[in-house]
């Protein structure tokens, strides 16, 4: 079943130089799915993110064919409509804690105002939801965290945070950028975990934006690979390393690796036909291989 | 090349002292390549940054070439043997100082002639045509930021080159190039590297040894070898091996 629908999506912003195509002719469908979204810097795989969840600010410009939410359109909806799905049935999780929580707020204070925004109701069944979520995070003493502020709390719980925050609501799609890119890698697998743990209990489509393509691999069911804006391979993540399109295969072979030791990495030499050839794609069987 | 015996770093006063780092003893030979690994909060930028002479609240001996150096003051000589290369080529370089400015200012400061043939040396030396010379930081991409910092830092001819993580912020195709960069310029100028990571297949790459750091204190000092075989001595390091593996869904 498909939860978002999105055809030909392009953003650009005016720029001196004339306009800047940021993301160029995105289409994709996600079900109750991991979906990983890959690229380098400037690839538009978080300008993708954004536009969804209706964040790009003029004078940026969003245009699609089609971009539904459950066979709703979502296209450039007046901001007071937007703000019904953002959070509530749309969610975004973004990189860094440390700039995505209020520093002069308790923790408390922050799930229980984004709650109450979203789902109403009084603050003591809000205080008892916000508890919930951080024990569902597995944060050993939401009591404690409740009353902290953030820079009382380390970066990964920070994360699990910003994690219970936005699924307080129960959304249906969590965006998720970069979510573990701060993390140190222990931290990294238990966050992992609560998302993965979150999503499958949930039946919620999660799109994990990220530049780790072994984490993608191992965490995702789906991959889009984007490069200048556009897709340029999809493929079922297992099938990562037998990717075809030589972007995806040069981003592999330059990460360097402890059991192949090399001598010299191989540099990615970019081609001006990536930027508008063809687009690799396995078949339609293969569209949901994880499937909820 | 540098030698680190019996060293503490600390920051702030009793009650509220915290010791970052914690009895480091270690040694990197001339021409090696060694890393510092552990997660954030580990103290391997501290020792980084206590050996550049960034931090004086520190206690024990650093030698480096032979020559102990003092918590308090270091003196020219010491800057022309030592260079640090930081993580973020975007916070490392005034956003209002060309490359040409960049350059020439350290190259004056190390009191070196001949600054012109020496700016268009060190660009060609860092994969930089001379086009760039005159570029400010903003028309730089990431990676070209991390070249101009490697081109400062080399620009004192230094022996020891202190590496921060000096890939993180990059991209993967991006980091393969200054990882290149880097190994060349090593094997080209005889350099010796200590370089701080938290990517065990970068350090797995670049060094020739390694100590794993937990909670301000060195765990385990172990060759590459020995990493890429898995048979690591502690349990620490086995488990940060096994995370940095990537994912395994539970």
């Amino acid at each position: 079943m498909t939860l978002l629908s999105v055809q030909n999506l392009r953003v650009t912003f005016p720029t001196r130089q004339g306009t800047f195509d940021a993301v160029r002719g995105v289409s994709f469908d996600l079900g109750r799915e991991r979906l990983g979204v890959v690229g380098e810097s400037g690839s538009g795989k978080s300008m993708t993110g954004r536009a969804i969840l209706g964040l790009v600010r003029p004078p940026g410009r969003v245009t699609a064919d089609r971009m539904e939410l459950e066979g709703q359109s979502i296209l450039n909806l007046p901001e007071r409509r937007m703000r019904k799905i953002r959070g509530r049935r749309i969610s975004m999780v973004m990189q860094d804690p440390k700039f995505s929580l209020n520093p002069v707020m308790t923790i408390g204070d922050q799930i229980v105002e984004a709650y109450r925004l979203h789902a109403g109701g009084n603050r003591a069944a809000a205080r008892q939801k916000a508890l919930d979520m951080l024990a569902a995070v597995q944060i050993r003493d939401p009591e404690r965290v409740m009353g902290a502020y953030p820079h009382e709390v380390s970066g990964g719980m920070g994360q699990r945070i910003m994690i219970a925050m936005m699924l307080a609501p129960d959304p249906e799609i969590l965006i998720a950028d970069e979510p573990t890119s701060a993390l140190d890698v222990s931290v990294r697998t238990e966050v992992l975990n609560i998302m993965d743990r979150l999503v499958r209990d949930r039946g919620m489509g999660l799109i994990f934006i990220s530049h780790d393509l072994n984490l993608v691999a191992q965490f995702c069911d789906r991959v889009l690979i984007m490069y200048a804006g556009r897709i340029v391979e999809t493929l079922a993540a297992r099938d990562l390393h037998q990717a075809r399109h030589p972007y995806t295969q040069g981003l592999l072979n330059s990460l360097p690796r402890l059991d192949a030791p090399v001598d010299r990495l191989p540099v990615l030499e970019r081609q001006d036909a990536w930027r508008d050839g063809d687009m690799i794609s396995q078949s339609l069987e293969t569209e949901f291989p994880g499937g909820l | 090349m540098l030698t680190v015996d019996h060293l503490d770093v600390w920051f702030g006063h009793a009650p509220d002292r915290v010791d970052a780092v914690q009895d480091a003893i270690f040694t990197v030979a001339q021409g090696e390549s060694f890393g510092l690994v552990g997660e954030s909060g580990s103290g391997k930028s501290t020792i980084l940054r206590a050996i550049a002479g960034l931090i004086d609240t520190w206690s024990g001996t650093i030698e480096v070439a032979g020559q102990a150096v003092s918590a308090r003051r270091r003196d020219r000589a010491f800057y022309k043997t030592v260079q640090m290369v930081f993580q973020d080529p975007y916070a490392s370089l005034h956003p209002r100082h060309s490359v040409d400015a960049v350059l020439s200012e350290t190259l004056r400061l190390q009191g070196m002639d001949d600054i012109d043939r020496r700016i268009t040396r060190l660009l060609s030396d860092v994969g930089l045509g001379s086009g760039f010379r005159f570029r400010y930081p903003h028309q730089l991409s990431g990676g070209q930021r991390q070249r101009v910092a490697i081109a400062r830092a080399l620009a004192a001819e230094p022996r020891l080159l202190l590496l921060d993580e000096p890939t993180s912020a990059l991209d993967v195709s991006v980091q393969a190039e200054i990882l290149n960069l880097l190994a060349d310029l090593r094997a080209e100028h005889g350099l010796t590297y200590v370089m701080v990571s938290h990517d065990l297949a970068v350090v797995g790459h670049m060094c020739d040894r390694l100590a794993v750091m937990q909670g301000g204190r060195i765990v385990e000092v172990m060759d590459v070898q020995a990493l890429r075989q898995g048979t690591a001595r502690q349990d620490y390091t086995r488990q940060l091996i096994a995370a940095s593996e990537g994912y395994a869904r539970a």
